[in-house]
């Protein structure tokens, strides 16, 4: 910056109307001040009116909307960075073109090069450093924060999420990831499993997130939560409903040939609504409920099942973990009760 | 080596270059032959579709491969898996399965979804749920999903100490099972990806790779035609 504020014509002296050149013999003292304090105007009172538009016509706009808790802090994070944003982009196109207009070289004139100050200014490197120093620190701390609130912002945390619900409404629901669609089981309602995805509206919802597989990543879009399905790892993700509607689910990890077709909608519905949907839906299911293995947090995808056999016949690689498939494998460790309809979710 | 032979070498390699990235491109974009059935369709006329799977396909670049074969409007099979139907149609689908069958990944998927009555036919027997870890059964050996359009049906395996087919295209007198069931097509037309739900892919990590990757054995498209 300091480089076009000291722009000096040929011979290294400075340009009359140049910024920088206060204090220099022939130019009026207070001529910088008259360039800085135009400029500032300008950006301060554009950087305002940008900002309010964007946050006030585009902002209630930006994906993925507030259908969720989770969504709705997504949307937030989004419109706060826009809104930092903003206003640095500002302040480089406006100073770009006030240089371009105000300081363009005049027609026949010397051809204008860096005197003095082009070599340094220290009031405004330090400005900048201070400047993009306190961006970046507060753009770390708050990206930080809101990794964490509200409900780990949608994403996936691991088997031990770092935030976990006080509410005691939570309802599990364990999506699971199969080259090429998810399916989800309902461990509070007789660990029936189905295509469809259904939440209720203002609940807690926490998503164990695995896959029978390889790598796939559970994305509900208008949910704003978006976890990876791990074989043999149980990835929690927490959000809540906060008005109904239709979602879309995708799978956000390349994972074979028909990645791009592995996704399908849910619906967001009133509690009441639901609870009657997934008592319809467990009676509907139950005679192959009754074949399913029992709830785990994960399974293990048989390496030697379907004919699919990777290691040998006579090794069980995964042999103190449950097999999904394997019959008589016994009750794991954690399966929730089915005694709360919206219990707790481990 | 001489100017000539420089120059000469070098235009020899550059078409080389040419005819194997012009080949390699082929090889992408070209896909398996697709069985119409649209042709000569009336209206409110059902469509017939007829389906094979084998446990390998006996020839050509993979034969120890598991495959699907369509059999053409005319009686002949062939080696796809892609088919064109006419939209807002029933299509009846027959599936003769000529492999063996094995317990579920997820047993989710030994459900019968999508079809008419949510039931298909059994060597003419109505079902709606396989149970693929019975001991006294063959569990199931693959599946017709459609998973855009929840239709999902399991084919019962045949016993796998039977003298089973071991090379396409298989014939009715080799043991196999009929599986029948009946779907409306889209109203939309497009192409609806379909696949095997069976990670029945021998050799390859958990059964995924190979066929279960590949366009033409157990992965195919339903193309929906506008009528």
């Amino acid at each position: 910056m300091s480089t076009d504020a000291g722009t000096a014509a040929a011979g290294g002296e400075p340009a009359p109307d140049a910024p920088g050149s206060a204090g220099t013999p022939g130019t009026p003292p207070d001529d910088r001040t008259h360039h800085w304090w135009r400029l500032i105007t300008i950006w301060v009172v554009l950087s305002v009116i940008l900002d309010l538009l964007y946050y006030f016509l585009v902002g209630p706009h930006v994906p993925p909307g507030t259908m969720t808790s989770t969504a709705g802090g997504a949307q937030f994070d989004f419109n706060v960075l826009l809104v930092i944003a903003l206003p640095v982009l500002l302040g480089v196109w406006i100073y770009m073109l006030y240089a371009i207009i105000v300081w363009r070289a005049s027609r026949g004139g010397s051809d204008p090069v860096g005197g003095e100050k082009a070599r340094g200014n220290l009031a405004i490197q330090t400005g900048w450093i201070i400047t993009t120093t306190v961006i970046v620190l507060f753009l770390a701390g708050f990206g930080t924060y809101e990794l964490v609130q509200p409900e780990g912002a949608g994403s996936g945390q691991g088997p031990i999420p770092i935030w976990t619900p006080t509410s005691h409404t939570v309802l599990p629901i364990q999506v699971i990831g199969q080259q090429w669609k998810f399916t989800y089981r309902y461990p509070t309602f007789g660990g029936f499993e189905t295509n469809q995805l259904v939440v209720p509206d203002h609940t807690t919802i926490a998503f164990h997130v695995t896959s029978l597989d390889v790598v796939h990543s559970f994305w509900a879009y208008q949910l704003g939560v978006k976890a990876d399905a791990n074989p043999a790892l149980d990835n929690v993700a927490f959000t809540t409903p906060q008005q109904t509607g239709t979602f879309i689910v995708r799978c956000a990890e390349l994972c074979g040939i028909w990645h791009g077709a592995m996704y399908n909608s849910g619906q967001v519905v009133p509690p009441g609504q639901f609870v009657v949907w997934a008592h319809v839906t467990e009676r509907l299911l139950r005679r192959n409920t009754a074949l399913l293995p029992p709830f785990a947090w994960t399974y293990v995808p048989d390496a030697n099942g379907a004919d699919g056999g990777y290691y040998p016949d006579n090794v069980d690689p995964y042999s103190k973990v449950q097999t999904y498939g394997a019959p008589g494998s016994g009750t794991p460790t954690g399966s929730p009760t089915s005694s709360s309809k919206l219990g707790t979710s481990r | 080596m001489s100017r000539p032979w420089r120059l000469t070498t070098a235009i020899g390699l550059f078409l080389l270059a040419v005819v194997g990235i012009v080949f390699v491109v082929i090889a992408l974009v070209s896909e398996p032959e697709t069985v119409d059935y649209t042709t000569n369709h009336q209206p409110g006329q059902a469509v017939n579709v007829t389906l094979q799977t084998v446990g390998s396909f006996g020839s050509g670049d993979h034969p120890t491969w598991v495959s699907y074969l369509v059999e053409n409007p005319g009686g002949g099979w062939v080696h796809t898996t892609l088919f064109t139907v006419p939209a807002n149609t029933r299509v009846n689908m027959t599936i003769l399965n000529y492999d063996s069958g094995s317990p579920l990944r997820n047993q989710q998927l030994g459900q019968v979804t999508g079809t008419y009555g949510r039931l298909a036919l059994l060597n003419g027997h109505p079902f709606r749920v396989i149970d693929s870890n019975n001991p006294n059964g063959n569990g199931v050996a693959h599946t017709f999903s459609i998973p855009t359009l929840g239709i999902s049906v399991p084919l019962y395996g045949n016993n796998g100490n039977a003298n089973l087919c071991s090379a396409a295209p298989c014939t009715l007198s080799s043991p196999h099972k009929i599986i029948r069931f009946s779907f409306t097509s889209p109203s939309t037309a497009g192409s609806y990806p379909w696949q095997c739900f069976v990670p029945c892919g021998l050799g390859f990590l958990y059964g995924n790779g190979g066929p279960m990757q590949t366009l033409g054995y157990m992965d195919g498209f339903m193309k929906v035609a506008s009528t």
